[in-house]
């Protein structure tokens, strides 16, 4: 026989790992943080000298507070802040859940708010309750036009609806433009101003609920995170939407109307992300402007990602990446080193906790492990 | 011998195993020679693309030589295969849709080489009337229908100089016009000395093309013989080999009731092109009825047009007889929502079992739940009917599970399918389709798999089984409906006919084969 072409074996083989048990992949998780805090650490001072303790606990200080004066002002900032990405992601959980990409949250955000800030602009001679059922109406619809449209498109021509979405955003932005023009205040600031301070009544503001400015947020966001959570893994229409983001063609087979449950699914994406704008703009801005999403439709796309669809799960990462980003701003002021720094900080983190999904999902085998392995 | 002057590619003792179950080939031995079109010819999975794609460095042999122009070669790589004059064309085409057809023959040549669009459509336009091609250099791919694409795919193979082109089912695509057009520029590449092999199972094709055939029958070689001296029977009997007596129950059909009348049905497949041309017969309740055929001869359509998955053209018809009312139900037209709700009891075990028949990344329960969780009013799904159907699909099939929640596209084969046909049995069906139900399995799953289709048989169901292993189709199957090329090729008894006859009626279309044959 003449030789053959042998290739070597590749030092470390890739497999799919079966099963793992859950504290097992929850201590990798923990682990990946702890690792990430380290070697970000290390960066920080080898880059800077600063003592990482030091940004760490800055970053703490920018999240809750330095003292036990402004203590519980920041850590309602921060949660009032975590509760508007939470509902953004809470948004984008059945889309995605559907395998919809619906990137457009930014636009649905901006839509709902410019119905928000509308309804408190034309509508505050109406008695309290029926302005916010009109908000709340209003910025419902809004949101979900800005989901229908692409879902129209999706089911009846298969256009790409991740760029449709994106696309939806400028548009949303453009039309904020306009408003903000429209409604300038003071004349020549291009701003639109707090809406109905000062000598008004303040309608269409959120009330202070147990003292508590930020309690309807929270009360609201809530009670959504948990709505959806039922509403994915219990109801028939989250079956339907499970097995359409699995297969469209099993959910064919199975009789799932799937152009409908589409267009349904992202109707009620969009509906919660206008919301999302609802509560900002009333619940805590009390204005709008193109800053009123401030990327935080694109942050909540991680926030649903890193949580797998699950809103109890988005409850804990939306308030990690909203510390992290408060106390990116304190790390700069305190520790004279840009705010860039954080940031790349948040970065380390974020890869970490997303490449300890292949060490939970895939094993490596080493060469010489291989062999005895088939031996 | 096979180191004569005349051979172009000589392949020597081939063998490929994937994983350490399948087998693709077994000890290989080929020669092509310059000038001659070599036809390659085995029934699904016998191993002829496989081969191939060794030959163009899609894949590496495990054991065995291939030599070209008698030199010993390592094809490691498709451009290593270009540089020795190999290029295939595969069933799917490798051409970017957005870029013309110029472009597309640019793609991917190095920089040396690269010359500018108005000298390679120059060159496009030499190749074309040189063979007697057509193409449009400045065509976008995206414009153009099946049989431009594979034109152009040729010509871009011929560009790279190849001199050895090899064809995977060029006439799977093509009506029977272009085939000719494809045959006639076969011959002039023959002519000007160029060697190609065309996979294919279709005998009358081999007999109009080629110069010599080579047989493959489930990985193994089993000869070559000149076209010349071949017939449609010789070369069936090469392909399907001794019937094989296997120890499968056939119970007595007893009662049977007519369950399904189909008459005149034809279906498009995704180019627009039939599918299933004016099919019509009868399944019975109480029987199982085989339908055999070479893959795509129309299976797919015909048991997706039942289930209400695929759409049927004008004058097709479905009649269901319900066994209680003994009300008539058409078919054709609903939706599979609409059909269940007829109260048609239809169970349809597909050919894709994860892609369509399950969801893989759920349990079993909610695999379970696919059927049934519509049932009540409620907005919220019932999960405990399901559980327990999981549960004793699970004991009762003995699915080997961690548990009833583990993702089923983690188990095997054999039990993935056996939660599939679990299911759909316990909808108590009165019809039941199953494609290629025992595909991959292994020998025990298979028969439980038998076992459960007569059970359902002897209960009165009518049973519609798509199979491709022929002796099990006789063994199993109380008719034998054969489609070839989508058309219904006649209806046999399967306790009476033999291998040949099936295997001659999946290959070869009887003449003034035009409107199906629904007697026994």
């Amino acid at each position: 026989m003449a030789t053959m072409t042998h290739k070597k074996d590749p030092l470390v083989r890739i497999a799919r790992r079966e099963t793992m048990p859950k504290w097992q992949s929850l201590l990798i998780r923990i682990g990946s943080v702890v690792a990430a805090l380290l070697l970000a650490g290390l960066i920080v001072f080898l880059l800077t000298g600063v003592n990482p303790i030091d940004v760490y606990s800055s970053m703490l200080k920018g999240a809750f507070g330095s003292s036990e004066k402004n203590f519980a002002r920041n850590t309602w900032i921060t949660v009032r802040d975590t509760m508007m990405l939470l509902c953004i992601a809470v948004g984008l959980a059945p889309a995605f859940k559907m395998r919809f990409w619906n990137i457009g949250a930014e636009g649905q955000v901006l839509v709902g708010g410019i119905a928000t800030a509308a309804c408190m602009i034309y509508l505050k001679s109406l008695p309290p309750w029926l302005l916010f059922i009109c908000m709340i109406g209003a910025s419902l619809l809004a949101g979900a036009v800005w989901g229908l449209l692409p879902a129209v498109f999706k089911a009846k021509w298969d256009t790409n609806e991740t760029l449709f979405t994106l696309m939806m955003n400028y548009v949303a932005l453009q039309l904020t433009c306009f408003f903000v023009a429209k409604w300038e205040h003071p004349a020549g600031s291009n701003k639109v101003g707090v809406i109905n301070q000062g000598a008004t009544a303040k309608e269409g503001w959120f009330p202070a609920i147990f003292g508590q400015e930020y309690m309807l947020n929270v009360i609201i966001v809530m009670t959504i995170t948990v709505g959806m959570f039922f509403y994915l893994k219990y109801s028939k229409q989250g079956y339907e939407i499970a097995v359409i983001g699995d297969s469209p063609n099993t959910a064919r087979y199975a009789g799932i109307p799937v152009d409908k449950v589409i267009i349904r699914t992202m109707l009620i994406s969009g509906a919660i992300c206008g919301l999302a704008g609802f509560v900002t703009v009333s619940g805590s801005a009390h204005t709008i402007s193109t800053s009123t999403a401030g990327g935080k439709g694109f942050t909540a796309i991680i926030v649903a990602w890193l949580s797998k669809f699950n809103t109890f799960i988005m409850i804990g990462v939306a308030l990690l990446l909203t510390v992290f980003d408060k106390g990116a701003i304190q790390v700069a002021t305190d520790c004279g080193i840009s705010k860039d720094m954080s940031n790349m900080i948040t970065g380390i983190i974020l890869f970490f906790i997303i490449g300890s999904e292949f060490f939970i999902n895939y094993r490596m085998i080493f060469r010489k492990k291989a062999k005895e392995a088939t031996a | 011998m096979f180191l004569e002057n005349n051979t172009a590619v000589s392949m020597r003792h081939i063998t490929k195993a994937f994983g350490t179950k399948v087998v693709a080939n077994k000890d290989v031995s080929l020669d092509i020679e310059r000038g001659e079109i070599l036809a390659l010819l085995g029934e699904n999975g016998s191993g002829k693309t496989t081969l191939m794609n060794m030959l163009s460095g899609i894949y590496h042999q495990d054991s065995g030589q291939i030599f070209v122009d008698g030199r010993e070669v390592h094809i490691t790589s498709p451009k290593d295969a270009y540089d020795l004059g190999i290029g295939m064309i595969h069933q799917h085409f490798k051409l970017v849709d957005v870029l013309t057809a110029t472009e597309n023959v640019a793609l991917g040549m190095d920089k040396k080489t690269a010359k500018n669009n108005r000298e390679i459509a120059k060159a496009i336009e030499e190749i074309c009337e040189k063979y007697g091609f057509d193409v449009d250099p400045k065509q976008k791919v995206y414009n153009m229908t099946v049989s431009q694409k594979q034109t152009l795919e040729i010509v871009k193979t011929l560009y790279r100089g190849a001199n050895i082109l090899i064809l995977d089912e060029p006439t799977a695509v093509l009506t029977p016009q272009e085939t000719d057009k494809l045959f006639a520029v076969l011959r002039n590449m023959k002519a000007d000395g160029k060697s190609i092999i065309i996979i294919t199972h279709k005998l009358n094709e081999v007999l109009a093309i080629s110069d010599r055939v080579s047989i493959l029958r489930k990985g193994e070689y089993i000869g070559t013989v000149l076209t010349a001296e071949a017939s449609v029977q010789s070369l069936t009997d090469m392909m399907v080999g001794q019937k094989v007596e296997l120890d499968i129950d056939r119970p007595e059909v007893d009662n049977s009731v007519k369950r399904l009348s189909i008459s005149h049905l034809t279906c498009l497949d995704k180019y627009g092109v039939k599918a299933l041309d004016d099919v019509s017969f009868d399944a019975y309740g109480g029987e199982i009825l085989g339908v055999a055929g070479i893959s795509g001869s129309g299976q797919k359509q015909l048991l997706e047009a039942i289930a209400g998955l695929q759409r049927a053209e004008g004058g097709s018809s479905v009649k269901y007889y319900d066994p209680e009312s003994g009300e008539e139900h058409e078919l054709i037209g609903k939706s599979v929502t609409e059909i269940k709700n007829m109260g048609v009891a239809l169970s349809f075990v597909p050919e894709d079992r994860l892609g369509m028949g399950l969801v893989g990344t759920m349990g079993m329960t909610d695999n379970m739940m696919l059927r049934s969780y519509r049932n009540g009013k409620n907005i919220f799904a019932d999960r405990k009917a399901p559980r327990n159907l999981a549960i004793k699909v699970k004991d009762e099939l003995e699915v080997l599970t961690p548990s009833i929640q583990t993702p089923v596209r983690r188990l095997s084969g054999g039990n993935v399918q056996k939660v599939l046909v679990g299911r759909e049995i316990a909808c108590e069906p009165t019809v039941l389709m199953a494609a290629y139900a025992v595909r991959g399995l292994d020998i025990n799953t298979s028969y439980t798999i038998y076992r459960l289709l007569n059970e359902q048989k002897q209960m009165g169901v009518a049973v519609i089984y798509v199979g491709e292993d022929l002796d099990v189709l006789l063994a199993l199957c109380d008719r034998i409906a054969v489609l070839c090329d989508g058309k219904l090729n006649g209806v046999l008894d399967g306790r009476t006919a033999t291998k040949e006859e099936v295997g001659m009626l999946m290959t070869h279309l009887k003449e003034g084969n035009d409107d199906g044959n629904d007697d026994a």
